[in-house]
């Protein structure tokens, strides 16, 4: 086995042989094993272009959305082979924040929390929805801000408010894991600080998977880091063993600033 | 120094040019709103006299009535009730026959642009919207007129028009959705919606303004139509509810007041009414779009 590769004593997910390719024949990611372990924050590093947000997307299935992507291999999610089992089920238990805030345009900040459930046309008492709604916004630390504008739209907000409010309603369908995808990239520092801290406070109940392409953030809230290079993970470890003792020259290029 | 004469030469040149320019642009500018201000102006000062509640609650007088008040000199008696009612009618059937599958298709299109199909689709829609109105009315009298109402019919005037609007609520429609940024739906997706509910609880949601705004329009376009409902709806001299009776509407009542030397006056009166719906439908389209723009 690759010493560069750290392996997970009984991983929530595990990610099995995983190739992915957007035209026949071209790998954006190239034979992907891992495991993660459960409740803590996984960051996925690297230059642009080297299939991070690829390999993010394949865990809840969006691949399915553009038919030309083809994807081989497995991941498993509580032994279960996540590509076996209804695609929709499967995004209900693996929550995803996006890359540029995403609140419905067309809804309040109340609806947009619980949008999993009004989407999915799933009918919830009153109280049950106040209930999600003001737990799900005091998890990412919104609630204060807008409790008194609950009924407004979501897009009023400023940015880094509107993707805590994602990050809300990921949480509000209880998911297992969340999926991040450069999260904090389209925010100021103060927002982004402020959605790191969340993160740290969230994966007590959450296993989380960060995709970044800003090693500092990996290195300040991460438990463990992989390093993808061209489509491979070249690398994967405890954030710290990672950051103070890589294994492989090219994470230790990257890491020093020589690429990327 | 004789550089820096050369070049404030040039200097006035440009700047000269550019003033001729931008009066140029001004100018045509003024000459296309121009006509509509004419028109404008023509209707309300011909027509007014004639708008009063009758105008509204009446239905159209006869030669005789009309030769009477015009040889008074007073105002014609009647209205046009049986012209707007067969209007809105005929109106809203056809609007309930193209917004279904406008938006549908529309939605088809915006979904599938690579698609063969719905390059076929767009073509043939882009065809239909240069179809002459005429002809769509020919089609509906042997559609419906001849073999489902056996008769002249508003259900048959609906049907003319219900076609006319299709090719503009469908391009509407999918140009629409093209600008919803794909974020939206990969967020819908992400919470394990299936595609359906993600088309009808976010996509058309997000793309409403832009859909109202289209329908609209094509109200608009096909509220004017004469030519098609003169070989469909044909006429009538009452007010008719009934889909399968001949039904009248705005512009056939013109059409037969301008063959009746009498009814010169409501030529005038019932052109101001309609050109006033059409200008109404158009601020209401761009308000709504302003208004709900995400």
């Amino acid at each position: 086995m690759n010493d560069a590769i750290i392996q997970i004593n009984s991983p929530l997910l595990t990610i099995e042989r995983l190739s992915i390719a957007y035209e026949p024949g071209k790998y954006a990611v190239q034979d992907v094993n891992a495991g993660i372990k459960k409740n803590s924050i996984t960051a996925i590093m690297g230059p642009s272009g080297c299939g991070k947000s690829t390999l993010l997307r394949a865990i809840n299935r969006m691949h399915e959305l553009y038919p030309n992507t083809e994807v081989v291999g497995k991941i498993f999610l509580d032994n279960e082979n996540i590509f076996e089992i209804s695609a929709i089920e499967l995004r209900r238990k693996i929550g995803m924040v996006f890359q540029r805030p995403n609140p419905f345009p067309t809804m309040s900040i109340y609806d947009n929390v619980i949008a999993g459930y009004k989407l999915n046309g799933k009918k919830l008492k009153r109280s049950v929805k106040d209930e999600i709604v003001e737990k799900s916004l005091k998890e990412v630390a919104l609630w204060e801000e807008v409790k008194d504008a609950l009924f407004k739209r979501g897009t009023f907000l400023s940015g880094g408010q509107q993707q805590r409010l994602c990050v809300a309603r990921a949480l509000a369908y209880k998911p297992e894991i969340i999926l991040m995808d450069e999260p904090t990239s389209a925010l100021d520092p103060i927002a982004t600080t402020k959605i790191e801290d969340l993160l740290v406070e969230l994966k007590k109940d959450y296993t989380i998977i960060l995709v970044t392409h800003n090693m500092s953030q990996a290195a300040r809230i991460s438990d463990y880091s992989m390093f993808m290079y061209l489509g491979e993970l070249i690398e994967y470890g405890k954030t710290k063993n990672i950051f103070s003792n890589p294994v492989d020259k090219r994470t230790e290029a990257y890491l020093t600033g020589k690429f990327g | 120094m004789q550089v820096s004469i050369s070049h404030k030469k040039l200097d006035l040149r440009r700047v000269l040019k550019d003033r001729i320019f931008y009066i140029g642009v001004i100018v045509l500018s003024g000459i296309t709103v121009l006509p509509l201000i004419l028109i404008l102006y023509k209707l309300v000062r011909e027509g007014i006299s004639q708008i009063n509640f009758d105008f509204f609650t009446r239905v159209a007088p006869n030669t005789l009535e009309a030769m009477v008040a015009v040889a008074n000199n007073e105002t014609i008696p009647g209205g046009i009730a049986n012209g707007i009612v067969g209007t809105l009618l005929m109106v809203a059937l056809a609007s309930l026959m193209a917004v279904p599958v406008g938006v549908l298709t529309g939605v088809y299109l915006s979904e599938n642009p690579e698609s063969r199909f719905a390059g076929t689709v767009r073509t043939i829609a882009d065809i239909l919207q240069g179809v002459p109105s005429i002809v769509l009315g020919v089609i509906a009298y042997m559609w419906v007129v001849r073999h489902i109402t056996n008769g002249y019919s508003a259900l048959a005037g609906s049907t003319s028009l219900s076609i006319m609007m299709l090719p503009l609520i469908i391009r509407s429609t999918e140009e629409t959705l093209k600008m919803i940024p794909e974020t939206y739906k990969e967020a819908a997706f992400a919470l394990g919606v299936p595609y359906h509910k993600v088309l009808f609880k976010v996509l058309i949601p997000s793309g409403l303004s832009g859909l109202l705004t289209g329908i609209l329009l094509a109200v608009s376009r096909i509220i004017g139509e004469t030519a098609p409902l003169m070989l469909t709806a044909l006429g009538s001299s009452r007010i008719n509810l009934n889909i399968a009776q001949p039904t009248s509407a705005v512009p056939l009542l013109i059409w037969e007041f301008y063959n009746d030397p009498n009814m010169v006056k409501l030529i005038w009166s019932s052109s101001l009414f309609l050109m006033g719906f059409v200008l109404f439908f158009n601020i209401l389209a761009k308000r709504i779009s302003k208004r709900w723009k995400i």
